[in-house]
């Protein structure tokens, strides 16, 4: 019904999106230790022992440089570039004690209480965001 | 025999899960939501489901990135609440309802739908943030619920059109299951929201009500919105509102909505609550 849709030109938008990054299977497979690393947060047990020394906790995977970096900063950014997804880098703060809006604030480049702010004013427009090509 | 009686579509934000666990229903920033979903919760102690088809994504709990199964149907006897790195949720176990599931699981299949099967899962706040919007604080669930788990994590998700035609296989399989019950497809997650990189906190309630509009007045408009569409328009976690679909197929060509909300925000998210009956 929805007619065939071929994989390059459905990909070849995604790059389109202003400041996203669609998770696509280059970037799944780029973050696959990153993203499993993550997954490991779920036991209590490791949230501890990451918790005593990240850095060797993060040795134990093989992850890139890039990855462990951006995990140590707790640069959300640099993880989503590094393949990681935003539902698996959720164990990285949720470990922290840290909420879903802390998170995604601090990827804005807005300070948490401008961020907060926008969010109780209706959020932020669309206008602008749609589309890097269009400038709409 | 069995019956879809009602379609209910709901947000399922994990800090609504957190708000109602801590007991913040009476927050200023809260109120209006718990508010809203009182009208819901005396409405599921009048129709008493038996059984709840629980359309919703995992979270990168149960699944990581070794299996990524497009649909997958829960057939277990229960489910426990999955720990997402704080714990798990303080609620009861999810009873699930395995002849049924393993039916429907049968059926799709033969109707060219080639389900996953899973049997031990835990169950994250996609699932059980919904069930305690809907039936509150209690000591047990009061009905069974088959999870049925899409997958719009890894690009690309199913397309809404799959999705309603699930929908619509789904309920032939309910309808050809010989016990008479009471059953509810349940849509989750949604609406405009973006968690991830600089353009984080979208929203678009324009967007998000055509959406709530045309699940009644032209659902055919919705089987056909590109992925792209919901990326631009509603966030890259809007894209779960396919979901939606799911349920939409499964209640058949028209519908009468009874209950409808928007608020915005819920943490990062617009939130979207709709409750529809199917009409003959």
């Amino acid at each position: 019904m929805t007619g065939r849709i071929d994989i390059h030109d459905y990909l070849a938008e995604f790059d389109d999106i202003p400041g996203t990054r669609v998770f696509t299977t280059t970037r799944a497979r780029q973050g696959y230790w990153l993203n499993q690393f993550c997954m490991s947060l779920m036991k209590p047990e490791n949230r501890e022992r990451f918790r005593q020394d990240e850095r060797a906790y993060l040795d134990e995977w093989p992850m890139t440089e890039q990855q462990k970096q951006a995990v140590l900063k707790r640069d959300y950014n640099a993880a989503l570039d590094a393949g990681g997804n935003i539902y698996f880098l959720a164990k990285i703060f949720s470990s922290d004690g840290k909420s879903f809006q802390f998170a995604a604030g601090s990827m804005t480049g807005m300070t948490q209480e401008a961020y907060a702010k926008m969010m109780l004013e209706g959020g932020r427009s669309p206008d602008g965001w749609r589309s890097i090509r269009e400038k709409r | 025999m069995a019956r879809i009686t009602a379609g209910v579509a709901c947000s399922h934000v994990p800090a609504m899960g957190a708000a109602f666990d801590l007991g913040k229903q009476q927050e200023p920033y809260w109120q209006p939501v718990f508010d809203d979903f009182e009208w819901v919760r005396r409405w599921e102690r009048e129709q008493k489901p038996d059984v709840v088809v629980l359309v919703y994504n995992d979270h990168a709990s149960a699944f990581d990135m070794n299996v990524i199964p497009t649909f997958a149907l829960g057939a277990a006897e229960s489910f426990k609440p999955a720990d997402e790195g704080w714990g798990p949720r303080p609620v009861p176990d999810v009873q699930g309802h395995p002849d049924l599931a393993w039916h429907l699981a049968q059926c799709c299949i033969l109707d060219e739908f080639d389900l996953t099967i899973f049997n031990k899962m835990e169950v994250d706040h996609g699932l059980t943030v919904p069930l305690s919007m809907m039936f509150g604080k209690v000591a047990a669930w009061p009905c069974r619920v088959i999870p049925l788990a899409v997958n719009v994590v890894t690009y690309p998700p199913p397309t809404g059109n799959r999705c309603w035609l699930l929908g619509e296989a789904l309920r032939r399989a309910i309808e050809s299951y010989p016990e008479d019950l009471n059953v509810q497809v349940w849509g989750t997650g949604g609406m405009s929201h973006q968690l991830q990189g600089p353009r984080a906190g979208l929203i678009n309630a324009p967007w998000d009500n055509a959406f709530l509009d045309d699940l009644v007045a032209n659902p055919e408009r919705l089987r056909r919105i590109p992925h792209i569409e919901y990326l631009r328009e509603a966030g890259s976690e809007g894209i779960e509102l396919v979901m939606w679909l799911i349920m939409r197929g499964a209640l058949g060509p028209r519908v009468e909505a009874l209950h409808r909300f928007y608020h915005v925000p819920v943490s990062n998210t617009a939130l979207g609550h709709m409750v529809l009956k199917p009409l003959a």
